[in-house]
Formats: C-alpha cells, sequence, structure tokens
C-alpha cells in the first residue's frame, strides 16, 4: 500500500471510508463530517505537509444515495508527494466543508465547483456563481441530468409548419 | 492687486465662521470601476470590479464566465480522440501544449507506452510551442505597458514558427498535431532544417529583445517591485509555472516529475528573487534560451522509430492506409464514432505548459467516453490571486498583473 494511505489509516481509526491506489495516483475517501479534521492533517503535518492545491472537482454519480462526489487534489512541494482527498454528499443535503481557510486557491475552484455542480461549501468567504450568470435558475451544467444542449428558452420554441412569407 | 490680497479674497468669505479659513477637507468616497469585459489589457473578455480609494485598489473582483463553453460537459458527450480538437480551443495561443497534456492524461489512463521518436517529437513541438507562447506574452505585456517596439519584434520572430507549424500540421493556430499514443506525423528533412536554421537565429533575437527592456526606465518603474506575491502565499494559492517560479519556489513538473524526453535533456529552471513582475518577466525571457537549448538537444538524440504506438484496439492508423487500406478505414472510423474501451478508474495527470500546471483529471467507468473530465486550468487558478495580488496597487497596475498572468480567456472559462 501506498505509504501515505497507510499513515493516514494510522492516524484516523474512523471517518476513512475508502482508500484506492491507481496508476500510481493515491486517493483517500473520507466521511463528510471528519473532512476538515483530514484535510487539517494533510495540511499540517510535517510527513504530511500538503501545501500546494492542484483542483477542486466533483463527479456526479445519479443512481447512488450518495450522489455527489467531491474531490480535492494536493501536492507537496517540499516532500514532492500528490494526494487525492474526496468524500460523499446526497442530493438533498449537498453541503461539505470548505476548505478555504487552509489553501487559500480553494476559493475560485470550489466556487466553479458550486456553479457547476451545485454543491455548497459551508464556510467558504463568497460562495456565488462563477462562469454562469448570477441570475442563472435553469440548475447545474454539469450534472448529468442536464441535457447537453441547454435548457430554457430554447425549449419553448414553437415549430413552424411552414416558413412564413 | 497684490497676491496677499488674493488669498484673504479666497480663504476669508465669511469672517462669522471661523472654521471656513482652514481648508476643507478633501470628500472621500470609495468609486467602483468596472474594467473589461470590453477592455484591451483584459486579453479577451474579463471584467475585474475595482473598488478604489483614490487611485489606489481596495478590492477588486473577477467577474469570468463571458467566454464559457462548456468543454468539460462537450467532453463527457465525444469519445476520447473526439476531444483533442476541442483542447485547441482552451488556450487558443499554445494549442499544442493543451494537445500534449490532454494526450498524456488518457495515456496515463490507458496505460500506454509511446515510442521513443514520439517522445522527442513531442518535445521539440512543445518546446517550439513554448517559444511561441513566451513570445507572444512578452509582445502583450509589453504592450499593455506601453513599449509598443517589442510588439513588433516578437511577432516577426513568431511568424516564422506559425509557419513552420503550418508546414508541419497545416494549421499556424489549432493544431491537433498529437495523437493519443504518439503524433500525427513526422518532421520532414525540409522542417528539420528550418528549425535548425530558426535555433541559429534565434538566441541574437532574444537578446534584442531585452535591449528594449532591460534599460527603459519605464519598463523597469512598472515592473519592479510590481505585484509583489511571498513564496508562501503564491504556493497556498496554487499558483504555477513563471508565476510561481517568480517567487523563488523552483515548482517544474519538468523536472519534478519528468516525462516524454525531458529527462533525457540538460537544462536549468531559472527562478526568481523577489516575487515581483520584473522577475517573472526575466524567468519568461531566460525561458526562452533553456527551450532553444532543448530542442537542440533533442534534434541531436532523436533516434529514427515509429511515431505512434503499435496499439490497434487505441491507436489510429496512420493517414496514408486508411485512404488506401478498407481495414484501417474501418479502424478509423470506429475509433472515433464508438472509441476504445478505456479502463474503469480515474486519473490526474499535470503538464507543465507554459502557463502553467495544465492538468486533466479524467474519470472513466469503462466504454469509449470519458464520464468526467476536468480541466484544471492555470489561467483560472491564477485568476484567483488577483484580489491578493493586485491591492494597494495603482489601476494602471491591474493591466500588468493580468499581463504577468499570461491569462487567456479560453483556457480560463473553459
Amino acid at each position: 500500500m501506498h505509504p501515505l494511505l497507510q499513515r493516514i489509516q494510522q492516524t484516523f481509526s474512523v471517518g476513512i471510508t475508502g482508500l484506492a491506489e491507481w496508476r500510481g495516483d493515491a486517493a483517500v475517501t473520507v466521511s463528510r463530517d471528519k473532512l476538515h479534521e483530514v484535510a487539517q492533517f494533510l495540511r499540517h503535518d510535517p510527513g504530511m505537509d500538503f501545501d500546494y492545491i492542484v483542483h477542486v472537482s466533483s463527479v456526479d454519480w445519479p443512481d447512488d444515495e450518495e450522489r455527489f462526489e467531491v474531490v480535492w487534489e494536493f501536492y507537496s512541494i517540499r516532500k514532492r508527494h500528490r494526494l487525492r482527498l474526496k468524500t460523499r454528499v446526497p442530493e438533498s443535503d449537498c453541503v461539505v466543508d470548505s476548505l478555504t481557510d487552509l489553501w487559500k486557491g480553494a476559493d475560485f475552484m470550489e466556487r466553479e465547483v458550486f456553479d457547476m455542480m451545485g454543491i455548497r461549501f459551508r464556510n467558504h468567504p463568497d460562495l456565488r456563481r462563477i462562469f454562469m450568470p448570477d441570475d442563472y435558475t435553469e440548475g447545474y451544467p454539469l450534472r448529468k441530468d442536464f441535457p447537453l444542449r441547454g435548457k430554457g428558452w430554447r425549449d419553448t420554441f414553437d415549430f413552424l409548419d411552414e416558413v412564413p412569407r | 492687486m497684490t497676491f496677499e490680497d488674493q488669498r484673504t479674497t479666497v480663504y476669508k468669505i465669511n469672517p462669522e465662521h471661523p472654521e471656513s479659513e482652514t481648508l476643507p477637507t478633501l470628500r472621500t468616497e470609495e468609486l467602483l470601476l468596472n474594467m473589461g469585459p470590453q477592455h484591451p489589457s483584459t486579453h479577451g473578455v474579463l471584467k475585474v470590479i475595482l473598488e478604489l480609494e483614490g487611485e489606489r485598489l481596495v478590492k477588486s473582483t473577477p467577474v469570468m464566465g463571458y467566454l464559457h463553453r462548456g468543454v468539460e460537459k462537450l467532453a463527457e458527450d465525444g469519445t476520447y480522440h473526439q476531444f483533442i480538437p476541442h483542447t485547441d480551443r482552451l488556450d487558443y495561443v499554445c494549442a499544442m501544449y493543451n494537445n500534449f497534456a490532454y494526450c498524456r492524461a488518457v495515456e496515463k489512463l490507458l496505460n500506454l507506452q509511446v515510442p521513443e521518436r514520439a517522445e522527442y517529437l513531442r518535445t521539440i513541438v512543445a518546446e517550439v510551442q513554448r517559444i511561441i507562447g513566451h513570445q507572444f506574452w512578452l509582445s502583450a505585456q509589453a504592450l499593455d505597458i506601453g513599449a509598443m517596439t517589442v510588439f513588433f519584434y516578437c511577432f516577426r520572430d513568431r511568424e516564422i514558427l506559425l509557419d513552420w507549424f503550418d508546414e508541419l500540421c497545416g494549421a499556424r493556430l489549432t493544431t491537433s498535431w498529437y495523437r493519443i499514443g504518439g503524433v500525427e506525423r513526422d518532421l520532414t528533412p525540409s522542417l528539420i532544417d528550418k528549425l535548425k536554421q530558426f535555433l541559429d537565429y534565434f538566441p541574437p533575437k532574444i537578446d534584442e529583445y531585452q535591449v528594449f527592456l532591460e534599460r527603459n526606465r519605464i519598463w523597469l518603474g512598472r515592473t519592479k517591485g510590481v505585484a509583489v506575491i511571498s513564496a508562501e502565499d503564491a504556493v497556498n494559492f496554487g499558483l504555477s509555472g513563471p508565476v510561481l517560479r517568480g517567487s523563488g519556489v523552483d515548482y517544474d513538473l519538468r523536472k519534478y516529475e519528468p516525462y516524454s524526453a525531458y529527462p533525457k535533456c540538460e537544462f536549468n529552471v531559472p527562478v526568481g528573487k523577489n516575487g515581483d513582475t520584473y522577475d517573472r518577466y526575466w524567468i519568461r525571457v531566460m525561458e526562452l534560451y533553456e527551450s532553444v537549448k532543448i530542442i537542440r538537444q533533442c534534434l541531436d538524440q532523436m533516434q529514427d522509430g515509429p511515431i505512434m504506438a503499435d496499439v490497434p484496439s487505441v491507436t489510429l492508423p496512420p493517414k496514408e492506409r486508411v485512404f488506401t487500406n478498407l481495414e484501417s478505414m474501418i479502424q478509423q472510423f470506429k475509433l472515433f464514432s464508438q472509441g476504445f474501451d478505456a479502463p474503469p478508474g480515474e486519473i490526474y495527470c499535470g503538464t507543465e505548459a507554459h502557463k502553467g500546471e495544465l492538468g486533466f483529471y479524467i474519470v472513466s467507468t469503462g466504454g469509449g467516453k470519458p464520464y468526467r473530465l476536468k480541466i484544471r486550468a492555470p489561467s483560472f487558478v491564477h485568476m484567483g490571486a488577483f484580489d491578493h495580488m493586485a491591492r494597494g496597487y495603482m489601476i494602471s497596475d491591474a493591466c500588468t498583473i493580468f499581463g504577468t498572468y499570461d491569462i487567456v480567456m479560453g483556457e480560463c472559462d473553459r
């Protein structure tokens, strides 16, 4: 097993729901209530020392009970290792802790996840839409149930029987 | 009327109110200024709401999304091969490096080995693209600041390389030359000759660019000590590329996680000290020399061999065979329309583009299309630090900061 995953497993007895390593990428899945605690450990522990945030992302699994997966990817510039942190949230209550207090770069990245997938981040300083207009009400574009061609005003178009002259 | 009399008439208007003798205090009020989305120095369509106190920036809020085309959503609807031309449109000034980063990510997902000659070709073209990117950046930044001459000199030399791309793949900007498992076509002897000529021609021209700027008082005044960011903050914000290295962190994926032919080449990673705009300029100019060095070494070391991995279930057949051979045509057709069967799993693969770390996070559930594809675009991450870096500087420095990030909105908004 990857030494980082081993270390995390030893440190946290509860709250770790999955450890995986594939193609050299280590990934750890934590339960939602433990997220901030684990992230704090990753940030401040001298053996972990993840100082660099790579990306925040989210994946939609519509068939699962806990529908959304939120993904953070970290890198340690001093230790030169990489880790992916994941957590799952259900659709009825899609709120996770924001990690902006630990990594300032998470600010815009989490806003993008909110905009595209509709996941809310608790304690985020400025959680607004970032790409879509502020008054956009047609949902969250990257969810799997959002049609590829978009929805909204195009749906209201009538078919014309013949071209009016 | 003497001077004294004049002063009396101005200040002693109302003798009943002695307070009117003192100078009236200046009325202060915060001014909100919309910069963009149609401003020449915002490099596309970006709006920034600036809160000003006099001419100082108190707070700035970037408003993005004018160029949002939903590339990540489009990726979920097409096969892996079909997404390559979409990556051209991310950072449209440096299409080759986007193709490269994407193909590397898919190869990591498939665990695909690329032949050695293809690795060298990829490195050569990627470094040519880096030169183009830095030339474009230098000309745009200098133009924003007011040094127009450099713009023409850079574009003169950039034109040579764009013509070289034209001969290589038939397009100057939206190239789509990289393929999953290799590259589309080999360098011809004529292309190699032209590239060698350019390598001899170019280094004196870099000196020329520097002559215009390094003793230009306006350039120095507007770049030295402007938009300073400490190493700790830069890392915490997730900045990468020259913006991070300007603050003295030598984070470069070509060295940290070597890929392609980079481990076989000797080159330095220039690192700045002060974290200001001037250091980031210096790094990019030094990287031009390093790119020339890398291309030279690759041209010397490159051996003959295949340019595409031989995995027919994944890689495309050569174009000549597609037009003459029925099986190859079917193979090409099936690979584009249905795609190959990627193993289920998820990977992240970062590549050092000239702007910073360009990464692709791909989630696959098997089948020919990615289940989720996330693009980690350096321009977007850099915009997150804009407020922090601009605070306390003048309005005119906002233009400098857009320039120093080297933002391209196609990549930022995706």
